[in-house]
């Protein structure tokens, strides 16, 4: 190996694709870091209570939805009384009125009528005000059975929600001239209290024994 | 016209990849239950990752373990009555300030029965973790 080296000037790298691939791998992490976003609708679970407390609520204060096993509504206050046979009618149909709407009129009672719940005046601040209210006295009550699907109550649920969320978007029309999504915290807190979401999960009861 | 030098690209490219890389927390659990979530339209984005716990329900990936509901905690099938104690672990690592803030994501399969979720919900319940979200798909 005598060969005589011959001093060669290094060739410079080309460093152009380094910048395309680094790229790549940014691009990469982007989208698999965002994939993994996790949504769901958030509850509030009641304390665990040692016994049983009954509460003694007036009927026209009540509406209870329930789920049966065959995944068949029943919506029961004094009002008015309505039975959807699947999770597609509750949308509503020719001859039966939504749930939503149902959950709506319930909630505001507006011609303060003796079957729905009964109205108390609040001061809510300003810009609300005194307000006719039913929110210290209503309760909704979504009862389902053992075996009632998950998915069922997931629609349903998912119903109550949505006419709890458009009543604050009608009020956060009416008293703030805006979308309930642009509020501040402490606007978005007043609308809360004047519309508060109670709904009671209340514990499963078994109807149809397990099967 | 000169041609601009562009050797520091990639430096920069790179300090940012790193920045990605590092605060992203890929989770590392496998899921060992097959989870089709259920839809709801009116779903909330669940902030700060940190502060959840997951409960995934559903029937086992592996089909030799049967169609029955299985619950996942961590990396393993659990029962009911080991809630409690995942979820006093989880709590606490999690800061004191944080753990009030703790959320129990339940991440059911749509098919599973009302009893089991209702029997997860009495067991988060006894376990003082009352910060629930029901885990969806958004729809439309």
């Amino acid at each position: 190996m005598a060969r005589k080296r011959k001093k060669r000037k290094v060739m410079p790298l080309n460093g152009a694709a380094l910048a395309d691939i680094s790229f790549l791998f940014l691009i990469f992490f982007l989208l698999t870091a965002t994939m993994d976003v996790d949504s769901g609708l958030p509850r509030q679970l009641p304390r665990p209570v040692q016994e049983d407390v009954s509460m003694e609520i007036e009927r026209r204060n009540m509406f209870v939805v329930m789920v049966n096993r065959y995944d068949q509504i029943q919506v029961t206050n004094m009002h008015v009384g309505e039975i959807y046979e699947n999770t597609d009618e509750i949308f509503g149909t020719s001859t039966k009125a939504s749930l939503k709407d149902k959950v709506k009129e319930f909630v505001l009672n507006e011609s303060n009528l003796g079957t729905l719940p009964a109205l108390e005046e609040q001061d809510f601040g300003d810009p609300i005000g005194v307000q006719l209210t039913t929110g210290n006295t209503r309760v909704i009550s979504l009862q389902n059975d053992a075996t009632t699907s998950y998915r069922a109550y997931m629609v349903v649920q998912n119903e109550l929600v949505r006419a709890f969320n458009e009543l604050r978007q009608d009020a956060s029309r009416r008293f703030f001239n805006t979308n309930y999504d642009e509020l501040t915290t402490a606007q978005r807190e007043q609308i809360d209290r004047f519309l508060p979401q109670r709904i009671s999960e209340a514990e499963p009861r078994d109807f149809s024994g397990g099967r | 016209m000169p041609e601009m030098n562009t050797a520091t690209l990639p430096d920069m490219v790179f300090a940012v990849l790193f920045f990605f890389m590092v605060t992203t927390t890929m989770r590392t659990e496998t899921v060992m239950v097959r989870l089709n979530l259920p839809t709801a339209s009116e779903v909330v984005k669940l902030e700060r990752k940190s502060l959840i716990t997951y409960i995934n329900i559903g029937p086992p990936m592996d089909y030799r373990l049967g169609t029955g509901t299985q619950m996942q905690l961590n990396d393993r099938f659990a029962d009911i009555a080991d809630i409690q104690d995942y979820i006093t672990q989880e709590r606490a690592s999690l800061s004191e300030a944080d753990q009030p803030f703790m959320t129990v994501s339940i991440k059911a399969d749509e098919e599973t029965r009302m009893s089991y979720i209702s029997d997860v919900k009495q067991a988060l319940r006894q376990a003082y973790a009352l910060r629930i979200s029901y885990s969806a798909r958004r729809s439309q």
